[in-house]
C-alpha cells in the first residue's frame, strides 16, 4: 500500500477520464493560474512590501516596489533591544540539535520496532502509535514543573532533550514504515557473518534509508524552527529567544509603527523553510503522501 | 553402585544447572536485550515525559495549584467550575467548534477540487503543486500570522484591494463577527497537504473503471460519484479526522492576530489558548490541567464517533 502510493506519488501522470478537449483545458489552467496568483499574492506583496520605501508601504497594492530600499532590513534587525541575529543563531541551535536528537534516537526505536524480536514488542508498539494521539497538552504542565524545577526554564534543554529521548514519535512510525521496505536477506546476511544488531543497524540499516532519514531531518527542522508555543512557554529571557518569540515581540512593541522592519524580518524568518522546500520539495510531497502528515 | 550413579547423576545434574541458569539469563537478554536498548532512549521518554505526566496531571486536574505553594486537592471543584461557571470557557468551545465546523469543510472541499482538477493529466502538475504546497509549509509560523493581522486590518490590503472596486472594508480582525474568518481562511489557504493525499488517493483508482464506465455511456458527474467519491472515501475520513484533530489544537494564529488575548469579545478565544491564558497568565495550573483533559475527552469522543459512522459512508473494499 505504502509503496504503491509512493510510486504513484513519483509516476509521471496518467490521464484516467481522458484528455480534455482543448476549451476545457484551458478553462482548468486559467482557474489553476488564477488560483495559484491568489494563493502567492499575499507573499509576494510582503517580501515586495519589505524593500519598500516606508511610506509607500500601505499606499501600493501593486507587487512591484518603485524603488528598492533595504533600511527596513537594517531597521529591523536591530529594531529590539537584542539583534535578530541572536534569534537567528538561537533558532538554529535548537533546530540542529532537535535533527539529531529525532534522527537519532527515533530510528533507533525504528529498528528494534522493525527488526528486532523481543518480547512486547508489539504491545510497545502499539503504546508507540496511541502517544501519537494523545494532545500534548495532556503532558504540558506536569513537564512544565518538571523542567522549571530542573532549572531548565531559559534555557534550550526543555525543548530539545525530550527529542533525544525520540518525543517526536511521529518519526518512529514513519521510518519503521520505511526499514520494513528493506530486505531482510540483507539484515540475514550480516547476522551470518557474525554482524551483530548495532552493525546491522548501523552499517545497513542507516545507509539504505537515507531518504527517509532526511524527510525527518527536514521536517524536524521546520517543525522546530516555525514552533512558537514551546519557545513561548520556556523562554522569558529576551537573549534566549528564538526567531518566532522575536517577530512577536516586535509585533507586540512596533504594531502600529514599524511595518516595514516587521515585514522584513518576516521575510527572513521564512527563507530556511522555503530554501528546504525549494531543494527538497520532492522527499517533502512524498513524505506527506505515504504517511498523511498535516503539514 | 546405583546410588553412585545417582549422586554423580545429582552431582552432574548439579554441575550443569548453574551454567544452565546463567545460560537461561544470557539466552534471554541475548534474545530480548537488544531490542530493549535500541528502545531505551523512548521507553525513558514514554515513562518520563508522557505517561508520569499524564498520570500527574490527572492528578492535579483534582487540585487548586499555582507553582508555588504544594498542590491542594478539591475534589471535582475544577470540572464543575468549568461545566456550570465558567464564561470563558463556554466561549472558548464556541469558538473552538465554530472554527472546526467552517475550516475543515471547505479546507478539504477546496483541496478536493483542485487535487481532481491537477489528476487528470494537467501540464505543469508538478509546479502547480509546489505552488499549492507552499503555503502548508510555512503557515504554522508567525511571520504568516504577523501577515494575516496586516492582511484584514483595517488599513490592510484586503481593504486596500476592496477600496479599488469602491467596497469599504471593515477591520476584520477587531470585528467580533469576522475576526474568526479571517482564521479560517488562513486555514482553508494551507490546503496543500490534505490536497497531496487525495492526489496520492486518486492515483490509487485503477483507470479501467472509468474506461468501463465511459464505455456504458455514464457521463462525467456520474463517474464522479459514482467511482470517484466512494473510492476516495478512506481518503477523505483520513483527512477529515487528521484536519478536525488539528483544528482543535490551533494555537499561533489566534495567539498572534489577536494579541494574545483572543479578542475582540473572546472571538478568537480558541481553547488552547484559553488553556495557555489559565496555566501561564493566571498560573491556575489545576484549573488548567482539567481543561486539558477535556479537550482530550472532546477529542477522543470525536474519533470514535468518527470511527463509529465510517462503516456508514466509508467504502473499503478488501
Amino acid at each position: 500500500m505504502t509503496d504503491a502510493i509512493m510510486s504513484s506519488v513519483t509516476a509521471p501522470p496518467s490521464a484516467p477520464l481522458g484528455r480534455r478537449g482543448p476549451l476545457g483545458s484551458v478553462l482548468v489552467h486559467a482557474g489553476l493560474i488564477a488560483a495559484s496568483i491568489a494563493m502567492l499574492y499575499p507573499l509576494l506583496w510582503m517580501i515586495s512590501a519589505s524593500v519598500r520605501p516606508e511610506d509607500e508601504i500601505f499606499a501600493s497594492t501593486s507587487l512591484w516596489p518603485s524603488s528598492i530600499d533595504v533600511a527596513s532590513y537594517l531597521r529591523g534587525w536591530f529594531g529590539l533591544d537584542v539583534s535578530f541575529g541572536r534569534f537567528f543563531w538561537n533558532s538554529l541551535v535548537v533546530a540542529v540539535l532537535t535533527v539529531i536528537g529525532n534522527v537519532v534516537a527515533c530510528s533507533l526505536a525504528a529498528y528494534a520496532f522493525a527488526r528486532l524480536r523481543f518480547a512486547g514488542r508489539n504491545f510497545w508498539f502499539a503504546i508507540m502509535l496511541g502517544t501519537l494521539m494523545i494532545p500534548y497538552h495532556v503532558t504540558l504542565i506536569p513537564q512544565y514543573v518538571l523542567f522549571l524545577n530542573l532549572g531548565w526554564v531559559n534555557t534550550f534543554l526543555p525543548l530539545v532533550v525530550p527529542k533525544f529521548l525520540a518525543s517526536d514519535a511521529f518519526f518512529i512510525f514513519l521510518m519503521v514504515q520505511f526499514f520494513r521496505g528493506i530486505p531482510r536477506e540483507l539484515d540475514e546476511a550480516a547476522m551470518m557473518d557474525g554482524c551483530g544488531p548495532w552493525r546491522i543497524y548501523w552499517k545497513i540499516m542507516v545507509p539504505l534509508s537515507l531518504p527517509v532519514l532526511a524527510t525527518a531531518a527536514i521536517f524536524s527542522f521546520i517543525w522546530t524552527w516555525d514552533d512558537f508555543f514551546g519557545p513561548l512557554i520556556y523562554l522569558n529571557d529576551m537573549n534566549t529567544y528564538t526567531i518566532q518569540l522575536g517577530l512577536r515581540t516586535f509585533v507586540d512593541s512596533s504594531s502600529t509603527s514599524d511595518w516595514g522592519g516587521l515585514f522584513a524580518m518576516s521575510t527572513l524568518s521564512l527563507v530556511p523553510v522555503f530554501f528546504f522546500f525549494l531543494f527538497f520539495q520532492r522527499l517533502l510531497i512524498e513524505g506527506i503522501a505515504t504517511t498523511g502528515m498535516k503539514r | 553402585m546405583a546410588a553412585v550413579q545417582d549422586s554423580a547423576v545429582v552431582v552432574g545434574g548439579g554441575v550443569q544447572a548453574r551454567p544452565a541458569a546463567q545460560g537461561r539469563w544470557a539466552s534471554i537478554w541475548a534474545k530480548h536485550g537488544a531490542g530493549y536498548m535500541f528502545l531505551l532512549p523512548w521507553l525513558i521518554g514514554f515513562f518520563g515525559l508522557t505517561l508520569g505526566p499524564a498520570i500527574a496531571s490527572l492528578y492535579l486536574s483534582f487540585t487548586s495549584f499555582d507553582l508555588i505553594r504544594a498542590p491542594e486537592w478539591v475534589g471535582t471543584a475544577n470540572y464543575v467550575r468549568i461545566a456550570t461557571a465558567d464564561p470563558k470557557f463556554a466561549a472558548a468551545m464556541q469558538v473552538t467548534f465554530l472554527y472546526v465546523v467552517l475550516s475543515v469543510p471547505f479546507k478539504l472541499s477546496f483541496a478536493l477540487l483542485v487535487a481532481i482538477l491537477l489528476d487528470r493529466g494537467v501540464r505543469g502538475l508538478t509546479v502547480y503543486r509546489a505552488i499549492f504546497y507552499l503555503p502548508s509549509l510555512l503557515g504554522g509560523s508567525v511571520a504568516i500570522a504577523v501577515l494575516w493581522r496586516q492582511l484584514f486590518a483595517g488599513d490592510g490590503l484586503i481593504n486596500s484591494l476592496l477600496a479599488q472596486f469602491g467596497i469599504e472594508g471593515p477591520s476584520w480582525i477587531s470585528h467580533p463577527n469576522y475576526a474568526i474568518w479571517t482564521l479560517v481562511v488562513l486555514s482553508v489557504w494551507q490546503f496543500g497537504s490534505p490536497m497531496i493525499i487525495f492526489l496520492a488517493g486518486l492515483r490509487q483508482i485503477p483507470t479501467d473503471m472509468y474506461e468501463a464506465a465511459s464505455l456504458d455511456g455514464a457521463s462525467k458527474f456520474r463517474q464522479f460519484y459514482k467511482i470517484t467519491l466512494p473510492l476516495l472515501t478512506p481518503v477523505i475520513f483520513f483527512n477529515a479526522v487528521v484536519q478536525t484533530i488539528d483544528a482543535f489544537k490551533a494555537f499561533t494564529p489566534a495567539f498572534i492576530i489577536s494579541g494574545g488575548t483572543g479578542g475582540p469579545i473572546n472571538s478568537t478565544l480558541f481553547y488552547t489558548l484559553y488553556l495557555y491564558q489559565e496555566a501561564f497568565g493566571n498560573f491556575r495550573m489545576g484549573y488548567a490541567s482539567a481543561l486539558a483533559w477535556i479537550l482530550v475527552l472532546i477529542i477522543a469522543l470525536f474519533t470514535a464517533f468518527s470511527f463509529l459512522t465510517s462503516r456508514y459512508w466509508v467504502h473499503y473494499d478488501d
